[in-house]
């Protein structure tokens, strides 16, 4: 009864394959079994997003996700987003702005702010506003996030118009 | 907090899910976006020995709109009702209502299916079904089976659907008029304190029809016939909306909890449900 089961799953570009039972959360099963602990635990009950995670496109807490629901997913977290040496322009953007103070929620909000502006590459300050709802900050006040994600925008979006 | 141990299955058709279901008895529980059961699940108030995750089923995941009539399947996300064009344009309340469920994570995850089947009366889809007329269809054993939203909640997590039943999918025609959906909630993520859903159409400048539904005020949501009647045949004006609302707070029955004693919840219902009329009667 209740075995474990085979996992499958690519994160950040990579293959990994291990055991788990299902009941394992998948932010769990990012910490501490493949060791990819940008993702945070924060309140553990869906509301604070610092474990936000994209699996299949889509953004998600991944504490509120078995394991077993991502079994056979692509999966991108911070790490896959930017690396220390060559920062994603949200991540210069929020050093840039102030966009965090103590960092915990910082890697969910990049991970989220990735997506948000992926589907609405020129929000309006209200839209990132409602699109960043699912992450709490308890330092910033959010005005510097908002202002980081508006100036990331900007700069992403100059970037492509350069390109064309 | 980690959830009671199980065993998971993921089937991929309706069919796999009733065998499922028949072997286990009610040891069994299907899950669709998990929003609201992982939550239970870790907090140990349900105990699934045998979780279905109905993730692979193609089969519950489309919204379809044939002429007027509207079919969304179960595992459609409330991030896809928001994004669908078709259905903004045919009946945008749905739309409307499900900006106001939770947050952009959640949104991606839970499903219409999910959140019309748990039967929490927090949840906003079954006030708006109702408002809509919707017809729930059910798959078991012995086939499907349809039944109205508004006949459909029973008590607080109790519906009609069968042990061995499951919920594929709901149809409703497309509305036409005016519509709103309405919620006072203290922060993002929390369920109504007290939430309206309505829809109105204008004939010679009366109200024609009115359909008035209300979330959170009640242990079922609650179709209220005798606020949409109280409308019908009016300017919609002031005196047409209080008789609306004297109505609407007969069939309610909310109870205390953290988001308030029963005279402010009464009191906030009687606000949402004008602010609904109101922005309805504008748009009919």
């Amino acid at each position: 009864m209740f075995d474990k089961m085979h996992i499958k799953m690519n994160v950040n570009g990579e293959d990994h394959e291990f055991l788990a039972e299902p009941r394992d959360l998948l932010i769990y099963a990012l910490r501490e079994k493949l060791n990819i602990t940008g993702p945070h635990v924060g309140c553990d009950t869906s509301h604070c997003g610092a474990c936000t995670v994209t699996v299949d496109g889509k953004s998600v807490k991944s504490c509120t996700m078995f394991v077993a629901q991502a079994n056979g997913a692509e999966i991108t977290t911070v790490e896959g987003i930017g690396q220390p040496d060559a920062l994603h322009v949200l991540q210069e953007s929020f050093r840039e702005h102030h966009g965090l103070q103590c960092g915990f929620c910082t890697p969910g909000m990049i991970t989220r702010a990735t997506k948000l502006l992926e589907e609405n590459a020129n929000p309006t300050e209200e839209e990132v506003r409602f699109g960043m709802a699912g992450n709490i900050c308890r330092c910033t006040g959010y005005q510097n996030i908002v202002k980081s994600i508006l100036a990331a925008a900007s700069e992403l979006n100059s970037a492509k118009e350069a390109a064309q | 907090m980690i959830p009671a141990a199980f065993d998971y299955y993921r089937p991929k058709d309706v069919e796999g899910v009733i065998a499922l279901l028949q072997e286990h008895g009610d040891d069994a529980r299907v899950m669709a976006g998990g929003h609201s059961l992982i939550p239970m699940m870790k907090l140990r108030m349900a105990e699934v020995p045998h979780l279905i995750d109905l993730q692979d089923i193609a089969a519950l995941k489309g919204i379809t709109i044939d002429g007027d009539t509207i079919t969304i399947g179960a595992m459609v996300t409330q991030h896809e009702l928001i994004n669908h064009d078709g259905l903004s344009a045919a009946a945008p309340i749905l739309s409307e209502a499900a900006l106001q469920i939770a947050d952009p994570q959640v949104r991606y995850m839970g499903t219409v299916g999910g959140n019309i089947a748990n039967g929490d009366p927090g949840n906003d889809m079954p006030g708006l079904m109702q408002c809509l007329d919707a017809q729930i269809e059910l798959l078991g054993p012995e086939g499907t089976r349809k039944v109205a939203a508004r006949e459909y909640y029973e008590a607080a997590y109790m519906t009609d659907r069968e042990d061995d039943e499951v919920l594929i999918s709901v149809r409703f025609a497309a509305p036409t008029g005016g519509y709103s959906y309405e919620k006072q909630k203290r922060k993002i993520g929390d369920y109504a304190t007290a939430a309206a859903a309505v829809q109105i159409t204008k004939a010679e400048g009366r109200v024609a029809t009115a359909s008035i539904a209300m979330t959170n005020l009640s242990d079922v949501p609650v179709w209220s016939e005798d606020a949409g009647d109280a409308l019908v045949g009016t300017t919609c004006d002031a005196e047409a909306m209080k008789a609306a609302v004297a109505a609407m707070l007969g069939d309610i029955d909310p109870t205390e909890d953290n988001r308030g004693p029963v005279a402010f919840k009464r009191h906030v219902a009687g606000i949402i449900l004008t602010r609904a009329i109101t922005r309805a009667w504008d748009r009919a």
